[in-house]
Formats: structure tokens, sequence, C-alpha cells
């Protein structure tokens, strides 16, 4: 009997249980899984460590574990204690506790400290076919890489330190199909904002999603972890992507990366982890790259977004009650108006970050536009790289310059203004085009103003002061 | 985690229905770096009321809280089921608890044992008339005694063989030890270690 088609996630699934859920009284209990890789920050993690002191349990597996610092780090003065106590208390914490349980550290101040998800693939040690977990959602981010990659709470977090193992329950499959070719100007952000619109911010309750189709085939690295990382936010459990020759060739010479006879042994594996002909999904949605405008959104969650070149919707137009009262508060906390150009919004903060954007390919996209231009003089930007090491290369190539020059904030990495537990936060009524995940009210500061955008739109809006593509750029000079 | 076969304690009579972990633990508190240290916030707003029922010197120490309908809604921080114990607490009853509390604190060896309404009737009523009355739970034959009062609780099969062994969700994963190590024992040789360090 020819075993059944699989699909990319059911086959990383297949490959990490352990002991397999029982069936009793018509339920299932949960598949104990293996975990390649337990990414640690200093938010989380705390209590879990001191679960395993308490009971008096190692780190069962510190060599697939590694720790940084990132939520709450300063992107400025590094050099100096973190001001704020509770933000500096939970980092020395973590400092303590890798110490204490032999886990790997990378600390402010080493070239590879940066945002957790940035830091993993940069290492190398991100790979396709494993299970990445981190006591934070955006932990789909891994799956770029063909990776079941998901974000744990803190007693999970004990729970993998002790046992490498979690007890996980069973998902479904979305296929999220992405046909045609982006545009110029358009970007794998546009794509993830488009799908998250479309199906809402619930439609992947309880799904895997995997992105296929040919526009995300001719994505980079870099541009499939920005989709991969918004999967949280369409509420689904990871986002995968199928292994091919970028993601070999992204792996390929990094630290970690497999070597020789392993890196040929690897490969191999890596290229039998694609969907089956004939597999089966429990859902599939199908998105037309080749007429994607830049999106940007209007509300105060992800799902509420437009294309840059529409308008404000009108809340009466929603047929469905929920969604209409959630864009009627979404347009009182944004101080919008129905019918309003998304271009003749005006903008005081552009924020280029987060572990959404803020690796190389983005910070190169948003200088290129930015090289030799005028910033809007009453916009404030803060560039805040990924990680050391991308600061690093930024600086390798002149990016900061152009970013100086031009007239922006460049800064030490970290999370930074994505979710405002350091000092960089908006005020109260600030409005910010920021290339981040998350529009939640208040997520950037009390009373803060969020509009989730793509690097090459943060830096247009950044020379013109309106939300704007670089396209306008053309026409109005 | 402690196992529990019976447990005899002062019950405390908290009257009032949907108690939501907001109420248990405020918000501020979730910002320590630690897992026990929580009793001073249980209950932190209402026990700036000197009336509040934990304020009564007669139930300082009570050990059993008998709690109106839908106790745990709200948040799903683990933090409610840490003040609790942390305070003193082993058993809360209530005839019916939010579905995350619940499993929260099968997972960290809170009895939350389901009495019908009009049991918890009868025994607020007991232990009004008699402050400080202590009520007997047992796990085994899932009986709740006190005073004049005799019911029995709900509690499914999972849950109370957990409590009565004292396992957590860790125990029972290490209990798959050798199946663990013979899962890692074939895991590829090509897979990452993320020690020795390399940059």
């Amino acid at each position: 009997m020819a075993d059944k088609p699989l699909t990319l996630p059911e086959k990383v699934w297949r490959d990490h249980v352990v002991v397999p859920g029982q069936e009793s009284e018509g339920q299932r209990s949960p598949d104990l899984l293996y975990i390649d890789l337990h990414l640690v920050h200093e938010v989380t993690s705390p209590q879990a460590f001191e679960g395993l002191r308490l009971a008096g349990r190692p780190v069962r597996r510190p060599d697939l574990t590694i720790a940084t610092e990132d939520h709450n780090t300063p992107t400025l003065e590094i050099d100096k204690p973190i001001a704020d106590p509770i933000s500096r208390k939970q980092v020395d914490t973590l400092r303590a506790n890798a110490k204490e349980f032999g886990v790997r550290i990378h600390s402010l101040g080493d070239a590879d400290q940066g945002i957790v998800h940035v830091v993993g693939p940069q290492l190398g040690l991100t790979q396709p076919g494993m299970t990445v977990v981190c006591g934070d959602s955006h932990t789909s981010t891994h799956g770029a890489f063909g990776a079941l990659a998901m974000g744990i709470g803190t007693s999970e977090v004990e729970h993998v330190l002790a046992t490498q193992t979690l007890p996980l329950k069973p998902f479904k499959t979305m296929a999220i199909t992405v046909n045609g070719s982006l545009r110029p100007g358009v970007s794998s952000k546009d794509i993830i904002l488009a799908v998250i619109a479309e199906i809402g911010t619930g439609g992947g309750q309880g799904y895997v999603l995997e992105y296929r189709g040919s526009a995300i085939e001719e994505l980079s690295m870099d541009a499939r972890m920005t989709i991969c990382n918004m999967s949280i936010e369409a509420g689904a459990r990871a986002g995968m992507i199928a292994p091919d020759k970028t993601t070999f060739e992204f792996i390929k010479g990094r630290p970690h990366a497999p070597q020789g006879e392993d890196w040929d042994a690897a490969v191999e594996y890596w290229e039998s982890l694609r969907t089956d002909e004939g597999a089966q999904f429990d859902a599939e949605v199908i998105l037309d790259a080749d007429t994607l405008d830049p999106f940007v959104t209007w509300g105060t969650n992800p799902g509420q977004g437009v294309s840059l070149n529409g308008a404000v919707p009108t809340p009466t137009d929603f047929t469905d009650d929920v969604a209409r009262e959630s864009a009627e508060r979404a347009l009182t906390y944004m101080d919008l108006q129905p019918g309003t150009r998304m271009k003749d919004i005006r903008v005081d903060t552009v924020f280029l970050g987060s572990c959404t954007n803020s690796r190389m390919e983005d910070l190169r996209a948003a200088a290129e536009i930015l090289q030799g231009q005028q910033k809007d003089p009453d916009i404030r930007m803060i560039v805040v790289p990924g990680s050391a090491k991308v600061r690093l290369q930024a600086e390798a190539e002149g990016l900061d310059k152009v970013f100086k020059e031009f007239g922006a904030e460049w800064r030490f990495a970290g999370c930074s203004m994505c979710l405002g537990m350091n000092p960089d936060q908006l005020a109260e009524g600030e409005r910010c085009a920021s290339t981040s995940n998350r529009n939640f009210e208040g997520r950037q500061g009390k009373g803060g103003r969020t509009h989730l955008v793509s690097p090459v739109v943060a830096a247009a809006t950044a020379i013109r002061g309106t939300l704007s593509a670089p396209v306008d750029l053309l026409v109005s000079a | 985690m402690e196992p529990i076969t019976t447990h005899t304690g002062v019950g405390v009579p908290l009257k009032q229905s949907n108690v939501d972990t907001d109420q248990i633990i405020p918000a501020v508190y979730l910002k320590r770096i630690t897992k026990t240290g929580f009793e001073d916030a249980l209950f932190s707003s209402w026990r700036k009321n000197p009336d509040f029922v934990l304020n009564q010197p007669v139930y300082k120490h009570g050990s059993v809280l008998v709690a109106g309908s839908d106790f745990g809604t709200g948040s799903s921080r683990e933090h409610a089921v840490w003040a609790l114990k942390d305070y003193g607490f082993r058993v809360v009853i209530s005839s019916r608890f939010a579905d995350i509390f619940y499993g929260n604190s099968a997972k960290q060896g809170l009895l939350a044992a389901k009495v019908a309404q009009p049991d918890i009737e009868l025994i607020w009523k007991e232990l009004e008339s008699n402050p400080g009355t202590e009520i007997t739970v047992d796990l085994v034959a899932r009986t709740v005694h006190c005073g004049s009062v005799d019911t029995s609780f709900e509690i499914d099969n999972y849950t109370r063989w957990r409590l009565l062994e004292g396992l957590d969700d860790i125990s029972l994963t290490l209990r798959e030890e050798s199946s663990v190590e013979a899962f890692e024992a074939t895991r590829q040789g090509f897979k990452p270690k993320t020690l020795p360090a390399k940059v």
C-alpha cells in the first residue's frame, strides 16, 4: 500500500512524534513531540527557570537551547545599565539563569544579540524540517525554512526546558496559494497583510498555514520570514514554506549549517519536505500577486487593512455586526474619517524594525528609496536593525550613512517600538507608519496610532509625510 | 507537585459568581519574575475592603474556597492559580469553572471541585452560622463534608488521577523518558546544536 500523501506540516509533525496520543472515549490525547530548537528571551522565561529550580530539574538539552535579550533592551546607550528597574531585572535574571543552567546566551553588546527570531536564522540554527519553539507568538517566523515553529506559554517553556518535548494537539492545514509575481514596489509584507485582511484575525485558528505558489517561490528568505512571522496575526498556530534552493543557499556556510557529508544528507532530507501530490489541505485561500497593491492597515487589528490606493472604509458597509462595531471603535481610536484616502493620512513617526521587517533586505530596500532624498521635516524616523550583526552588516554596506544623512535615527538592535517595552514608545495620539506586526490599541505606546506598512512604504512615507508608495515619489519628482 | 487524597481545612465563603482572573490577581503583578510569593496579590483589590471575607481573622488561614458559579473566567494567566496556592488554598469549590482556569488548576495541583449550586448554598449557610468550620474534601470518594452538609463533587477521571498521583505535566512526560531517549538515539546527525557555540 502506498503511503498516504501528506502535506509539509504533516510530514514535519510525523517526524517528531515521540509518543502518539491515545484514543479514549472519542477524544484523542495530545501527541508528545520532540523539539529541535528552543529559543529563549527575558520576558517569558523567568518563571520557567524558577519552576525547574523548585523541582530540582536541570535543562535537559542545553545544546538545543539558546537565549538572547531583546524585548526590554534599550536601543540607545547600550553600554549603560538599563534604566527601567523591571526591564533591568528581567535581563539580569535571564543572564543569571543562563549561567546557572548552562544555556548559551547572547547579551546586549554581543554581535549575536538581537531579536530572537532574527538571531536563530542568522546563526544557521533554524533549518528545514525542525520543530522550533519560543515563548513568543512570532516564533512562526522560522516556518519560512520549512520548520514547524510555534509560540508557547511560560509553563510550556518550562516543559520544553525540562523534557525537550511538548504535548501538542493535532492541527488542520490550510494552503495559502499566491499565484503570479509581485510588481515592483510591492513586497511580501503586502502579501501577508492582504491574506490577513482576507481571512481575518481568527481565520487561521487551529490551522498550520502553508504558503505556496509562484509568488512565494520567487521570494528571498528575508521576505519569506516576513510572511511566516505574521501567520499568528491570522490566528494560525504556525505558517510554513517548503524549503527549496533559496532556503539551502541561505543556510549554507552559516555558523551552524551542516558541513561536508552532513550537508548532503541534510539536503537530501530537506528536499523530501514538500507537500505530496494529491495531499489534501483542510482549507485553501488563493491570492493573485499580479494585481496586488501595497497594503496598509487603517484599524486596530492586523486584519483591518486595505490597498494603499484605497480609502478608510465606512463602518456601515460591513454587514457583520461584530466587524462593524470593531470598525467604528477602531476609527474612533485611530481618529480617522470614513472615505479618507489612505494616501492623505499624515503620520508623525516612521518605525523601521521588528521581527517582521528588520533584516538586511528590509534595510536595503528602505535605504535605496531614501538615498539622496529629503525627509519630511515633521517626521521622526527610527531605524532599529533586528540584530547586532544586521547592524554591523548594514554599516559595512554604508546603509547607516544613508539613514543618518536622511535624518533618521540609527539605533541598536532589539524589539524596540514594536511593543514599547523599552523606552521607544509613541506618545498619546502620535501616528506611526510601522513595519511591525501589531496595530493594537496602545501597542506602541499608550494612545499611539499604528499603521502597519512594508519597509518601502515606510521609506516613501518618511519622505512625503503622508502614507505613500515608492511610485508616488516618481509622480512628484 | 504534592499529591492530594483528602484535604481538611477552614472553609471560606466567597459569595460571588463570575470571579474573573483579573480579580483573583490584577495584571500589575504579572511583571514579576517569580512563580511563588503571590499571596499578597490574591484578590488584592478586594482585600483593600476591611469587610472582605479574607480580612476576617477567622478566615485568614482558610484553605478551602467556596465560591459562586463560573469561577476563574477571563485572562489565561497561570498566576491566578499560583496566587490561590501561595495564599494557602488547596481546594476551590464552585458549581462551574472556566475551562482555562480548570486546566491550569489541574496542572498546578489545585483541586477544583464542582459541587451543585444548591449544595454550595447549604455550605455557605453552614460556614456563616459557624465561621471557622472545617471542610473535608475526599478526592478518593469524591465527597465534601462541612458540618451537617454531606455531598459529592464532580471531577473528570484524568484530572482526579493526576491530582491523586501528584503528577504535573512535566512529571507525566518524564514517565516517557525511555521513549524520549529512544527518539533521541534516532535523530538525524546533521541537526544543529547550539553548543559548542559557533559564531
